[in-house]
């Protein structure tokens, strides 16, 4: 399986974040995770909950392209998310504009909160989403402006956040972040950032050298897993055939 | 019943410099944008704007009349930044209260429920405590002592939103597929004014959707106004999608002074009739429903 994007790749270890968690809302942000949302409930977590993106549940699991038909099963509208949000029957995979090695992470402003250098999109729900249940990260393109010594304004909360905090403590869980080049966790001693595994052709020095943050780096850390060929042929064939996770991840 | 039909302007002659008002939708998708409008054209300034933020921010920025703006995200869906929002925090030219987007959705239930506060667990370790040093902290009394964040009430001055259907009476109804948090806008505000795509006959919202898409009912309304296309140029299905081209030509008005000016002159110097006047000679709108 030579001809295996590193999209292909990206996807499955999204898909993987997923594993175990049963009949929860999984809620997917960028192309690439919301494929592996989708690619979980097709093999190994068939009881995973989607959204359409909009308003309401997915019975089905269409193409990320839009182009096929949502068959809905029952309404989520906006609010109605908070509810499941506190009720802590969810797994967010967010995106990042800045990571730290505590997995605190950013998606504000770059800068001083209080005239920002660069304003973002704001806070959105991550300080909530960050307490309340599990949350994993999606970095398309992992380098050194992103994985940082420190953000500037914590959104999402990271674990050396919670020994002053213990109600945040109850049920945060930062499990993984998936980015272009391996897989990475919290089990560092202190619930540092680990490097868990490595994607095919990427090697430890490139990672080190796109990491502007501390980071575990074993000896023997192993390769990420391939898709299968089975997993392939629904990635292609029937969940993105129109190729958008290429759009997201190169190479 | 009293009759509550009243136009935009009567509406906005309610307001005052310096109120804090609550805009209803999310994103750019159904805003009461004809309302948001009508404020520009009446210059009241100095205002606390609470909002699931989109252009109707980005458009109060822009017009110097934000001076505070309570948030959790400020998007414009296709467009994921509003580029008059950030010029507005990058130049200092407005206060921001940022908060997470639960947090803001607590804040409008416990100033609609009259309490002061809300417990909740969003914000806890997050700089968002950092950033408002207002916000407070509150014990559990029960066994187990757990201490939350107590989510103040925001209490509103005024209220807009824009639904698809309304009857004189006021009653709203959103046939969407969100309801998003409008109700709860009009539940937290002293004034309460809803714009709709049309108004109708009182007794006749069953005959325009189901009964339960009756979101806002007349108990917490002051005044209703019919606007077609009174979101424009964001999202209000069914009745018409979002105005993408025009939604580009806001945002590239944010490029230089010069811009806007030319953009403020042809779309908000001017009376509703000139502003669709005016969207109409747009290359490649849809120019809502009209």
């Amino acid at each position: 399986m030579s001809d295996v994007s590193r999209a292909e790749v990206c996807v499955v270890a999204c898909a993987e974040a997923f594993r175990g968690d049963g009949e929860i809302l999984a809620s997917p942000f960028g192309t690439v995770p919301s494929i592996g949302a989708r690619l979980a409930r097709l093999t190994f977590e068939p009881d995973l909950v989607l959204t359409d993106g909009e308003a309401a549940l997915m019975a089905n699991t269409p193409s990320i392209s839009g182009s096929e038909p949502v068959v809905r099963e029952a309404p989520m509208p906006y609010r109605r998310v908070f509810d499941v949000v506190w009720s802590g029957r969810r797994h967010v995979m967010m995106m990042a504009s800045q990571l730290d090695a505590f997995g605190n992470q950013n998606l504000s402003c770059i800068g001083d909160w209080h005239q920002p250098t660069v304003q973002l999109v704001g806070v959105r729900g991550a300080p909530g989403n960050s307490v309340n249940h599990t949350t994993s990260y999606w970095v398309p393109a992992h380098g050194p402006r992103v994985f940082v010594d420190g953000v500037d304004m914590v959104c999402g909360v990271g674990y050396d956040r919670l020994s002053s905090v213990p109600a945040a403590a109850r049920y945060h869980d930062v499990r993984v972040v998936v980015t272009n080049l391996g897989v990475f966790d919290f089990a560092a001693p202190g619930h540092r950032l680990r490097l868990r595994s490595l994607h095919r052709g990427v090697t430890r020095r490139d990672v080190q050298e796109a990491t502007g943050c501390a980071l575990a780096v074993a000896d023997d850390t192993p390769e990420t897993r391939l898709p299968s060929p089975e997993e392939l042929e629904i990635i292609r064939e029937v969940l993105d055939p129109e190729s958008l996770r290429d759009k997201e991840v190169r190479g | 019943m009293s009759d509550k039909r009243a136009t935009v302007e009567e509406m906005v002659a309610e307001l005052r410099p310096g109120m804090t008002v609550g805009l209803g939708g999310w994103g750019s998708r159904r805003k009461p944008m004809a309302a948001v409008r009508a404020i520009v054209r009446a210059g009241i300034g100095d205002l606390t704007v609470v909002s699931y933020g989109g252009p109707d921010v980005g458009l109060l920025c822009a017009a110097g009349l934000a001076r505070k703006v309570v948030f959790g995200f400020v998007t414009l869906d296709s467009i994921a930044l509003d580029p008059h929002f950030r010029a507005a925090r990058q130049q200092g030219r407005i206060e921001a209260m940022e908060i997470d987007e639960g947090m803001l959705y607590l804040g409008l239930l416990a100033a609609a429920q009259r309490v002061p506060f809300l417990p909740t667990r969003a914000g806890l370790g997050s700089d968002v405590m950092r950033v408002n040093p207002q916000l407070r902290t509150v014990v559990s009394p029960y066994e187990d002592a757990e201490e939350l964040v107590a989510m103040p009430a925001l209490v509103l001055d005024a209220a807009f939103v824009h639904v698809n259907r309304a009857d004189h009476h006021g009653n709203g109804q959103v046939l969407g597929p969100d309801p998003f948090f409008d109700d709860l806008f009009l539940g937290a505000a002293k004034r309460r004014f809803v714009t709709a795509e049309s108004v109708v006959e009182p007794g006749s919202l069953g005959d325009e959707g189901p009964l339960q898409s009756v979101v806002v009912t007349r108990l917490s309304t002051d005044a209703v106004a019919e606007v077609p296309g009174g979101a424009h140029f964001t999202a209000c299905p069914p009745d018409y999608g979002r105005d993408e081209e025009f939604q580009r030509s806001y945002a590239t008005a944010a490029a230089d002074e010069r811009s806007w000016a030319d953009f403020a002159a042809r779309f908000l110097d001017v009376d509703e009739a000139g502003y669709w006047k005016a969207v109409s000679q747009v290359p490649g709108t849809a120019g809502g429903r009209r």
